[in-house]
């Protein structure tokens, strides 16, 4: 911290004055005066309190529930039960296998089967103690090992093959041909265990309801994602949608563990129903690592040919993901575990064979990278041993095969700018890397990774044909603008990026714009704060919205200043012709004149991003718009004595395209290092291994993640590389930074100490053990050694574009995928 | 290796209890809040963050898991960072409690608020209040701060969005301006390194 006499300006583009620049963001101050008012700090008059029952068991048959002791309970309002609301809901299409009450089987310890309404908390949990019910306790699934080779009892009654919910092969070339051409191939097998979201603020959500004929319902909610709250509420509540208003209040935090519709806020708004009260239900701590739909614990094997400058010839990938209870966006983060290891080197043939098992655990999800940080891992850890066998150093075999700008890659993805070279080359510069890799210590060394993410998804996760984001401007007699949009603020700074496009485009003070967004009644339809879309699709609305407001007043200006439209600028408050800046009008004054002559002064906006070139049943997920890009070099000690890992420093750069609000880049490139640094040394879901199948430990204080003890020093460098689809060649920045963070952690342990671990997180046991291989003369290595066998579908064969196509399959999947595998965070 | 709760008052004797209330009868105790005056009446099993939150109101004070381990609900009991879940409201009678609510003077942010909001140390801004509030016993009990003293104060404190770097850095601007000097955030802490 010093007195750095830098400005702003100095570091953005000139025609620039909004953007790029370090702004407080909109709720800064109510952020740090406690004024945001989170979901559970809704306390609404004569309002109830909800608490669920959750299953003890991880796999049993309810045979009977009995709540009338409970109901009779004093201050008790209200009992619910399973064939209370019986229509299954879940986010993506093809697996609506939830229901807000376990009908007649539950799937993991932590599934709700029952709700009381009371009038306090303490009674409702009272209650919770006084429902009987009656179980037949089934087999139960730990693990999807376990789950492949069992078929009996079926966790699901839809599945594609036993308790394997989902099975993809896809096939982009002959890899076959391409190993023969190789003049080295690697086989290797990796394993990233689940871990969790974590957010500070536990799920909470609230309900109220006006009765008929009047009839509306309110639902507040944390939720990332109010839109699909909206379809599963009227879906399961059998309202019309026009019925349901759905607020999506600020997140505590949500890093993807709040984009599910989930259990408790069904309840909550049928109880509202039921009681004809508020009601609110906040979960405890316990109950957050129950919602989970965190990282899907990962096995992956990948086999690799390469040339001896490294170029690759072919590469086949296999994933087995460990689903845990129901599908969630699972189906998508199968996909996503083969979609993305194109897209930084290329891949001129390329296999990926995927399957996810049910198991009986909390169901995982779409946490902060979204099924990428697995494969990631793998196929980054897997380079660094095909460069050592090459000799070649593993930064310069990356900087000598990176995918081009404006390409497309072996599985159809049209890539767009491309900064992973500025990337690499700031990070190696930046660490020394060349003076340290190899040259350090015993016990201390470096590690070097990429990786890339997608910047939205090209598809919605239901099939329809509309925008994905939408926007709405209300420009104020007093000179202020409103911006509606329904995108949700969790804690990414999505509001200011609002305030800031739309200041830049009309020339305003960012102060002067107000911004309401996530809520139903309110704002335009955005998708929700999912798969890095946010600042990219709601800031090309919300361009499209202020220029359509520029282009209304501007006529009136150019009559009234009597010079041609085409003169006239839009800034510093003011509307002004360019030759004679003096020569204007405030932006209220131009505003009452396109009021006079237009009436109220409101347009609107809306994006869709491009289609994408695949054709292929599968090609749904991977597509986006822009692909940001990053770096990272880890520098580790390693205690060889007990094989504990510390990490003092992390540079990581990050191609963003172009910066919006700096200091919400900044803030978000070092939160992902953070997460990443978590999952790579410490952060797992834990599991009794018996067919109990009871988490270890749902709290804060056991579930281990980064103190500021153990966070690292961060050198972050932000890389430009403006793409043409993003609102003035902005990319994501808020996932992306994660990924290469374990594997760059991984080959530091690598570098310090000569052993392999192949599995995260990399805890003390096992680099224990690995070293203790080594002492023994055995494989330096601590990592999974099988793959199971599994029954893959026929492939579906797709030429990659430099073989002809024209990027549907020739065999297999025919036909258009489906919306619902579009999915994506 | 965990000290989260390290830096954190050891938990606090009880007051006297000569009356055992009956469970859902209310007790009224008098103590100050944010330097104001306050009688309130509440269940007596009831902790000081579910006091401050559903009985007077002050929602600034956070919960991540009501059992002490994430700091989230840090107040500041006397001057101290205590964790206000695990301190029962009755203990509280005749004390000074400060919440987040109480830190802006008449409508200008404190010096930590506002370095916080300057270098968007607050993402989500859940853990905020906590962080402010433990930051500024820290910083009452020593002006000038170095880099692991920060990191040693608030290690009692999780926060998932920001990594905890801005935080320290946020410390340090507001610690700086708090001993007079003419401090701004360097260009590195918001654009990062060339």
């Amino acid at each position: 911290m010093g007195t750095s006499k830098k400005t702003a300006t100095e570091r953005r583009p000139s025609e620039l004055r909004v953007v790029g620049r370090a702004l407080r963001k909109v709720d800064a101050t109510s952020k740090v005066t406690g004024a945001t008012r989170f979901a559970d700090d809704l306390f609404l008059p004569r309002m109830l309190y909800a608490k669920l029952l959750r299953s003890p068991h991880p796999h049993a048959r309810i045979v009977s529930i009995d709540p009338s002791a409970a109901r009779s309970l004093p201050g008790v309002k209200a009992v619910l039960t399973g064939p209370d609301l019986p229509i299954p809901f879940g986010i993506l299409p093809v697996s609506q296998d939830e229901h807000a009450l376990a009908l007649d089987k539950v799937r993991f310890v932590g599934d709700p089967v029952a709700a009381v309404a009371a009038t306090t908390e303490e009674i409702a949990t009272q209650a919770l103690d006084l429902i009987r019910v009656e179980y037949e306790p089934l087999r139960a699934f730990p693990n999807a090992i376990d789950a492949v080779e069992h078929a009996d009892p079926a966790i699901h009654d839809y599945a594609d093959a036993g308790n394997i919910h989902k099975l993809i092969d896809l096939e982009f070339g002959d890899v076959d041909a391409g190993f023969r051409d190789a003049d080295l191939v690697r086989e290797d097998l990796f394993f990233f265990e689940g871990n969790t979201h974590l957010p500070m603020e536990q799920h909470a959500a609230a309900a109220d309801w006006s009765p008929p004929p009047g009839g509306r319902l309110t639902v507040w909610s944390s939720t990332q994602t109010p839109h699909y709250v909206h379809r599963a509420l009227a879906k399961v509540l059998e309202l019309s949608p026009a019925r349901i208003r759905v607020i999506a209040c600020p997140n505590g935090g949500g890093f993807g563990g709040k984009s599910d519709p989930f259990s408790h806020e069904i309840v909550v708004a049928k109880l509202a129903m039921v009681t004809g009260r508020p009601i609110k239900i906040t979960l405890t701590r316990e109950e957050v690592f129950y919602c989970h739909r965190g990282r899907h614990p990962t096995l992956m094997w990948v086999k690799t040919g390469v040339k001896q400058d490294g170029a690759i010839t072919g590469m086949h990938f296999k994933s087995l993901l460990d689903g845990g209870g129901y599908g969630s966006y699972g189906v998508a983060s199968t996909y996503y575990t083969g979609a993305l290891q194109t897209v930084t080197y290329p891949v001129p043939r390329y296999k990926f064979q995927g399957a996810r098992a049910f198991t009986n655990k909390p169901p995982c999800g779409p946490k902060r990278g979204h099924g990428t940080p697995q494969p990631r891992f793998a196929l980054e850890v897997h380079i660094d041993k095909l460069a050592e066998q090459l000799r070649m150093d593993p930064a310069d075999l990356r900087l000598k095969h990176l995918v081009p700008p404006h390409s497309v890659t072996a599985n159809w993805l049209r890539i767009g700018t491309m900064g992973l070279g500025r990337c690499i080359e700031k990070v190696v510069s930046g660490s020394d890397w060349k003076r340290r890799f190899k040259q350090l210590p015993h016990g201390q060394g470096i590690g070097l990774a990429c990786s890339s993410y997608i910047t939205g998804a090209g598809l919605p996760i239901y099939w329809n044909a509309m925008p994905h984001s939408g926007v709405q401007l209300k420009c104020d007699r007093g000179g202020g603008v409103t911006v509606f949009c329904g995108s949700t603020e969790i804690g990414q700074g999505s509001d200011s990026i609002l305030a800031m496009i739309v200041a830049e485009v009309l020339g305003l003070d960012p102060a002067h714009i107000a911004v309401v967004t996530g809520d139903t009644d309110l704002t335009p339809v955005d998708l929700g704060s999912y798969s890095s879309r946010v600042t990219l699709m709601t800031g090309n609305a919300a361009i499209q919205a202020a220029e359509r407001a520029r282009d209304l007043i501007a006529p009136h200006v150019a009559r009234k200043l009597e010079v041609p439209e085409g003169r006239l600028a839009f800034a510093d408050g003011r509307v002004f012709d360019v030759e004679q800046p003096e020569h204007g009008l405030g932006f209220a004054e131009a505003v009452h004149l396109a009021e006079a002559a237009e009436g109220t002064v409101g347009t609107v906006g809306s994006y869709t991003p491009p289609r994408s070139p695949g054709r292929y049943r599968g090609a749904g997920v991977g597509p986006s718009p822009a692909y940001s890009y990053s770096a990272c070099v880890a520098l580790v000690d390693v205690d060889p004595a007990t094989g504990i890992v510390r990490v003092p420093k992390i540079w990581i750069a990050h191609d963003v395209g172009r910066v919006i609000n700096a200091a919400s880049v900044m803030g978000q490139i070092e939160g992902s290092v953070y997460m990443g640094l978590g999952e790579a040394l410490m952060e797992e879901m834990a599991y009794r291994g018996n067919r109990k199948v009871v988490h270890k430990i749902p709290s804060l204080l056991e579930y281990k993640s980064p103190t500021t003890l153990e966070m690292c020093d961060v050198v972050t460098y932000v890389v430009e590389d403006p793409d043409p689809n993003g609102p003035f060649g902005a990319k994501e920045c808020g996932q992306g930074p994660l990924l290469p963070v374990p594997p760059a952690v991984a080959n530091a342990v690598y570098d310090a100490v000569g052993v392999r671990i192949d599995e995260v997180p990399i805890t003390p046991e096992k680099v224990f053990k690995a070293l203790r291989r080594k002492e023994k003369g055995e494989e330096p290595r601590f990592g999974p050694t099988h793959f199971p066998d599994i029954p893959w579908p026929e492939p579906t064969r797709v030429p990659p574009p430099w073989e002809g196509g024209d990027g549907g399959a020739v065999e297999g999947g025919k036909g258009r995928q489906r919306a619902a595998e579009a999915a994506r965070p | 290796m965990r000290v989260r709760a390290r830096k954190l008052a050891p938990a606090l004797p009880l007051i006297k209890i000569t009356v055992i209330p009956m469970h859902d009868s209310k007790t009224t105790i008098a103590l100050e809040v944010n330097e104001e005056p306050v009688e309130v009446a509440f269940a007596p099993h009831k902790t000081l963050l579910e006091v401050l939150r559903e009985d007077l109101g002050l929602t600034g004070t956070k919960h991540g898991c009501e059992l002490g381990e994430c700091g989230t609900c840090t107040v500041l009991l006397d001057g101290t960072p205590v964790l206000s879940c695990l301190v029962l409201g009755l203990a509280c009678a005749g004390r000074r409690v400060k919440t987040v609510e109480g830190m802006a003077d008449r409508g200008t942010l404190h010096p930590l608020q506002e370095a916080f909001a300057e270098l968007g140390a607050a993402q989500c801004g859940y853990c905020t209040p906590a962080f402010l509030l433990a930051s500024e016993a820290l910083l009452a009990a020593n002006a000038s701060p170095s880099r692991d003293v920060i990191k040693d104060a608030l290690a009692g404190n999780l926060c998932r969005c920001t990594g905890y770097i801005k935080i320290y850095e946020a410390v340090e601007l507001a610690a700086a301006r708090m001993r007079g000097e003419d401090a701004s955030p360097a260009a590195e802490s918001l654009y990062g390194y060339e």
